[in-house]
């Protein structure tokens, strides 16, 4: 029983970091139409800006997010406005093309960490990093609770913004009916580009709190991609309240599949929930709740 | 017409020849890889490109393809050349299961679909150790130390697959695959069973990209999991082939292939030599900036957008001639 509470504490923990990452995702998605298929490559080099203060002015992991959010908007907003933008008046048989442009954008990302950075496995190890706080047998890992709370801050943050300020008015008017916004005087245009930074910013740091407790690669970024649909999947397309359902859950399967069945096919049983609520529940959870 | 059947025999005579003239090694290496690509990038093609339906896991064809032909070898005991009478049925098989589960979904759905199929086919290759071999993958000797048997074979799929394509594309199937690609709800109404000529334009993609696959493990006799599911190396690649070549065109995928492997090559080894050592690690990052410039300036492709390209061209020259009618 101890063994499965911890398993299902340390999914929550870790689905904090993922709801971060589906919520810029789905933002993106909601918004634009388009899955953004280079997300996890923006969070890789969030996720290297992080490694690079740490290393070389010994900035504090979490002190970094005010440097790594700003950076990963401006790349995010210079990247839709000059490269998937112009794609919207670009005449093409398959409509597929800005899809098609964010894996290429991925992969240049990819390359010239690579370039920079080498293959090989970075880490950054605060000394905090191996406390643990305890609440009777069940540990909690305390980068995993820091980056959990910092997560959740975020993601009332960005909330009140979307609610309560004109800006995140229009980005909720333009995802919901972009026809409608700009007949109300919506900058479309600008919203759109916006909304990428937005995005790219909150994955930015899911990155920066993951580091310390990850691992950092040039081609992680892939895999993050994936999580990162399959939470959207999960949670329901440009559902936000989706998003962060669809992360705790991903990270709770994840967890107890680690625990459970095995730590290779970690990975397969967030492709397998996927799949599942691709067939048979489309619209994701989304669907069960009506938010 | 005529003068593109002509053009079209000169082709076909350039390739049959081309190993008897290049007697070396490596550049017939390099093309029996063009024509294995142009297989795979004309078969994604059919199935992207025509019937609108974009794929992001042609590796698991190409992937079950090259396996079956392995495991014929390390598992049944007979010759990994059955493989390529079994490998592409059981892909096409395979094509049909996932396409009955995956076609319930549309546009990007589907492609996001493909995508987790295709990562579920992966790791399970690698976690299946006691039948896949894991990520010691296969390891077989090849059958023939000349290059010219394995590129007469690689000539041979590829013409099989054009013309296939061509084929199917001119009989009825062709047009309900073009109007599903167009407007789906639309061809519905007009009587078409989109499930049905879907999963049939599935099932052609995956047969020929699961020989393509067979034919990989005969001629490479090394297969492992990361290389032939790779999301990467082959289910991105298909697409790419794809689109520089030219979308929903017969020649643009061929055209796509050989400049793929070409460029991917020509990187690899340094400009062969000529350029600082580096310049090989340099070939995933071209490739990504052709897809941001190809998509940005030629959305068709190179052979989708030639009149554009040659407007361009004789503009530029001072002619202005207007652009020559794209024939296809």
């Amino acid at each position: 029983m101890a063994v499965f509470i911890q398993t299902v504490v340390a999914g929550i923990l870790m689905g904090g970091i993922y709801a971060l990452i589906g919520i810029g995702m789905t933002l993106i998605m909601g918004v634009m139409k388009i899955i953004n298929l280079a997300h996890g490559q923006l969070m890789m080099v969030a996720m290297y800006i992080t490694y690079v203060l740490y290393e070389h002015v010994h900035l504090d992991p979490y002190a970094a997010l005010l440097i790594t959010m700003p950076c990963l908007f401006v790349l995010g907003a210079v990247l839709q406005r000059y490269l998937l933008n112009p794609l919207i008046k670009v005449e093409s048989i398959l409509p597929e093309n800005q899809v098609l442009m964010t894996v290429g954008i991925g992969m240049v990302l990819t390359e010239l960490a690579r370039m920079i950075f080498h293959s090989d496995y970075k880490s950054v190890r605060p000394p905090y990093t191996s406390m643990s706080l305890y609440a009777g047998s069940i540990a909690f890992n305390l980068p995993m609770v820091i980056a959990f709370g910092i997560a959740v801050l975020l993601t009332i943050g960005l909330f009140l913004f979307l609610l309560k300020t004109d800006v995140g008015k229009s980005v909720r008017a333009t995802a919901q009916n972009k026809e409608a916004a700009l007949l109300l005087g919506v900058n479309a245009e600008r919203i759109t580009i916006f909304t990428y930074g937005l995005g790219a910013a909150l994955v930015a740091a899911a990155g920066t709190l993951l580091l310390p407790i990850y691992y950092l690669f040039p081609d992680l970024g892939g895999a993050f991609t994936l999580k990162a649909f399959v939470i959207t999947i999960l949670g329901g397309l440009g559902s936000t309240v989706g998003a962060i359902v669809g992360g705790v859950v991903l990270g709770v399967s994840e967890s107890l599949g680690a625990t459970y069945i095995s730590m290779a096919l970690k990975d397969a049983v967030g492709m397998v929930i996927f799949l599942l609520v691709l067939i048979f529940l489309p619209g994701g959870l989304k669907r069960l709740t009506k938010i | 017409m005529k003068a593109l059947r002509w053009q079209v025999a000169a082709i076909v005579a350039a390739s049959l020849l081309f190993p008897l003239v290049v007697r070396s090694d490596y550049y017939q290496h390099v093309f029996i890889l063009a024509l294995m690509w142009v297989v795979i990038g004309s078969s994604w093609n059919l199935l992207a490109g025509y019937t609108g339906q974009v794929s992001f896991g042609h590796a698991i064809f190409f992937g079950i393809g090259a396996y079956t032909a392995g495991l014929c070898a390390t598992k049944a005991g007979i010759s990994a050349w059955w493989g390529m009478v079994l490998g592409g049925p059981m892909a096409a098989l395979i094509g049909f299961v996932i396409g009955w589960v995956c076609f319930r979904l549309r546009g990007p759905y589907f492609a996001l679909a493909t995508i987790a199929v295709g990562e579920i086919f992966r790791l399970v290759a690698v976690v299946w150790r006691s039948f896949t071999g894991g990520m010691q993958g296969i390891l077989l000797i090849q059958t023939f130390r000349s290059k010219l048997p394995y590129y007469y074979l690689a000539l041979f799929l590829a013409l099989a697959c054009i013309y296939v394509i061509h084929a199917v594309m001119r009989s009825k199937w062709g047009y309900y695959f073009v109007a599903i690609r167009e407007d789906q709800d639309a061809a519905e109404s007009m009587g078409v069973n989109a499930f049905r000529y879907k999963s049939l334009s599935l099932i052609v993609s995956a047969f020929f990209t699961g020989l393509a696959g067979a034919f990989y493990m005969n001629y490479m006799a090394f297969i492992d999991p990361e290389v032939v599911f790779s999301l990467h190396h082959i289910s991105i690649m298909a697409i790419l082939v794809g689109i520089i070549g030219g979308v929903g065109t017969l020649w643009g995928p061929p055209l796509g292939a050989f400049i793929m492997v070409l460029l991917q090559e020509t990187f690899r080894s340094s400009f062969f030599g000529l350029a600082p050592r580096w310049v090989s690690e340099l070939h995933v990052l071209v490739f990504g900036l052709l897809v941001i410039f190809v998509i940005l300036y030629l959305a068709n492709g190179i052979v989708g957008d030639w009149g554009k390209i040659q407007r361009l061209w004789s503009s530029k020259a001072g002619g202005g001639a207007p652009a020559a009618g794209k024939s296809s």
